[in-house]
């Protein structure tokens, strides 16, 4: 059987540009008359974001691309479906591809719902007679059929999306690129559409390309998985060893240790690990999920006061909260020698989605010494839930702010 | 399975790519679809908007010019002669502006999925051709009522007057839609433009009224004056020249040839800059 997807030596290239990536008519014609046609000028820097990328996926696959932003995962996506055209190498696709890379694409706010419907379903790749079959359907599932015939504008977002949705969920690819869209809707109807895409993978057989920075929707979506880094394909294969992969190569492997140790070794770091409640290890939580930070290590030499700290970044490499063991006897008081186990525990429901990375130190502040600090020891995934109480509540798409904590409310009537 | 073989490679060869225009076909209509709901779906008088515009103008220039200046437009009355003129133009114009724009009204459909991107110019088309077909009933009507002879032959000669227009409109507003995506400026320059050309068109005079020679033969390779010519040939008028025709048919392939041809060259790249 052919692949569904087979892609050789594939490359994308990107000019970087400093003023908006259109040109006013302006900048040319101030040119000198040779420099018009851009030979002449100096070049603007390019950057590949994608290179090289080998590729053949099996009909029926689902394969789940991982990395960090940037990687170049929703670049090759674009490519497969012909948004954006390779700079080199090629691809062959067998078979119709839909994507979902924005759902909605092409609503127009003065139709009617029922209108949207086809608009929507014939830029997706519908046929007329298609849609016409599939509309009960799909209004049935976008569970708006009260306001299918007033127009879209007085939809509220949520409805738009529930929509937008269940038109792409009725899309009968044999390959569907699928690009984060779990991120959105409210809770029911999330459950509905990931219910929907287990049925479409599983029953069907079709091929699906998934990425996502929940690695709880690729492990039990898919069970082959991509990792991207900066453009590159580095690894593939099955999906619980790439995730696991992914989440300890984002760690800089570099100990930072060296110069500010100090000699001989006070301290010595044997393992650092997050874990659950029951203290089993794990590195995707739940976002209401307690999450336990535990450092190993051991003590080689005694009549020192050790601070243990960990400092936490997020994906973009913000300082989340930096945390010093404060409330221990050993932050007053020599430690003694021998192993121990250190634990903070970081509350679920504070943390908002994404990806971690730990920091561990051991210090002391007031005698100025660092006698261990290894940055980026640990990642770990926080996910969202969608069957419990997050500080999400009913709100649909990406919640915004570093944290995400569930604050206690309260209204009530003021007085005249 | 087999039918849908898809071969994704940098853009290498010109090539009309008419197959996928094919397959894409119903995309023309519902894009056209929507552009004429949306158009008219909020407006009290809806269609009929269609029709007060160039009526208007034409009771304007018919008080202007048939009273006042008294233009010679035997054997077709003025106001038909305006009619005719102005009905295309529109369409000409619409077709231009339309499409001209249509890239960048589009552009979050363009950079969210695939489609031949030739359908969003030849849409905006098909909107003004909507729109002209509306014109050209009333106009249809004026003739009756002003018992305008129309011969079996007439038929021809319109079509001859709305294929040559709509080519050409077409391909200026494909070649205004390429350019507006890489040159805002363009944007700012399609009214100006058709202002000009507005004038050059033989719309409230007749070409032959022109005495210089060479302003007579610059203007014959406008292919809006070729139209208007076949338009007022099937009133009766004498039919355009030979060389007056190929003129105006030469300059609307050369039109049609270079907007499909840059559209096409750069509109791989659209979802990039758009």
């Amino acid at each position: 059987m052919k692949p569904a997807i087979d892609i050789r030596k594939l490359g994308k290239q990107y000019r970087l540009h400093e003023a908006p990536p259109y040109l006013s008519l302006r900048d040319v014609l101030s040119k000198a008359p040779w420099e018009w046609t851009g030979k002449g000028k100096k070049a603007d820097p390019y950057f590949w974001a994608l290179q090289n990328i080998n590729l053949c996926i099996e009909p029926g696959e689902r394969v789940g691309i991982i990395g960090r932003n940037g990687a170049g995962k929703s670049t090759l996506l674009k490519i497969i479906s012909r948004i954006t055209p390779p700079t080199c190498g090629e691809a062959f696709i067998h078979g119709r591809v839909g994507s979902l890379l924005e759902v909605g694409t092409g609503f127009h706010p003065e139709l009617s719902g029922r209108e949207n419907i086809f608009l929507n379903g014939s830029i997706l790749g519908l046929k007329k007679t298609e849609i016409r079959r599939q509309l009960d359907a799909i209004i049935d599932f976008s569970g708006v059929e009260k306001f299918i015939d007033s127009p879209l504008k007085h939809y509220s977002s949520g409805m738009q999306l529930r929509l937008a949705f269940a038109v792409a969920a009725h899309l009968e690819p044999e390959i569907l690129l699928i690009d984060e869209v779990l991120a959105v809707g409210d809770m029911e109807f999330q459950k509905k559409c990931l219910g929907k895409m287990e049925e479409v993978s599983h029953k069907d057989g079709r091929t699906i390309l998934f990425v996502s920075h929940n690695m709880s929707y690729i492990r039990s979506l898919c069970n082959k998985a991509l990792l991207l880094d900066n453009g590159r394909l580095i690894a593939g294969g099955n999906s619980e060893e790439i995730i696991s992969q992914y989440i300890s190569s984002v760690r800089t492997n570099t100990p930072d240790t060296g110069s500010k140790a100090t000699t001989p070794p006070v301290v010595q770091l044997l393992s650092v690990n997050s874990i659950t409640t029951s203290f089993q290890q794990s590195d995707s939580f739940a976002a209401d999920e307690t999450i336990g930070i535990e450092m190993e290590y051991e003590v080689l030499s005694p009549g020192h006061v050790l601070w243990l700290g960990y400092n936490l970044h997020n994906e973009e490499g913000i300082n989340v909260f930096d945390t010093h063991s404060v409330n221990t006897a050993e932050y007053s008081e020599p430690h003694a020698t021998g192993k121990f186990k250190a634990v903070a525990w970081i509350p679920g429901h504070m943390l908002n989605t994404g990806l971690y990375f730990i920091s561990c130190a051991v210090f002391n502040h007031t005698s100025q010494v660092i006698y261990l600090h290894e940055k980026d020891v640990l990642a770990f995934h926080v996910y969202d839930v969608f069957d419990r109480q997050t500080a999400r509540g009913m709100s649909p798409g990406e919640f915004p702010g570093i944290l995400r904590p569930l604050l206690k409310w309260h209204i009530e009537k003021s007085k005249a | 399975m087999e039918k849908f073989i898809t071969h994704i490679q940098p853009p290498g060869r010109f090539s009309l790519g008419l197959k996928e225009l094919w397959q894409y076909r119903e995309l023309f209509y519902f894009f056209t679809w929507r552009d004429i709901k949306v158009k008219y779906k909020q407006t009290y008088l809806g269609i009929l908007w269609a029709l007060i515009q160039p009526l208007g103008m034409m009771l304007l220039f018919t008080l202007l010019f048939s009273r006042t200046l008294k233009i010679d437009t035997a054997p077709v009355v003025y106001p038909i002669f305006v009619l005719s003129g102005l009905i295309l133009w529109n369409l000409f114009s619409a077709s231009i502006s339309h499409a001209g724009d249509s890239m960048i009204q589009n552009a979050h459909i363009i950079k969210k999925i695939y489609f031949p991107r030739l359908i969003i110019p030849g849409s905006a088309v098909l909107l003004a051709l909507f729109d002209f077909l509306i014109g050209l009933l009333i106009f249809l009507v004026f003739c009756v009522l002003y018992r305008q002879s129309l011969h079996w032959y007439s038929v021809f000669y319109f079509a001859a007057g709305i294929i040559i227009v709509t080519l050409a409109g077409f391909g200026t507003g494909t070649f205004l839609a390429a350019l507006n995506v890489k040159y805002r400026d363009f944007r700012y320059m399609i009214p100006f433009l058709l202002q000009l050309l507005f004038f050059s068109s033989q719309i409230i005079y007749p070409l032959r009224s022109i005495s210089q020679e060479w302003l007579r033969n610059l203007l014959s390779f406008n292919p809006v004056n070729t139209s208007i010519a076949y338009f007022r040939a099937a009133l009766g008028a004498p039919p355009p020249e030979m060389e007056e025709t190929m003129a105006g048919l030469s300059f609307t392939l050369i039109l049609l040839i270079a907007g499909l041809y840059f559209f096409r060259k750069t509109e791989a790249y659209f979802a990039d800059i758009v």
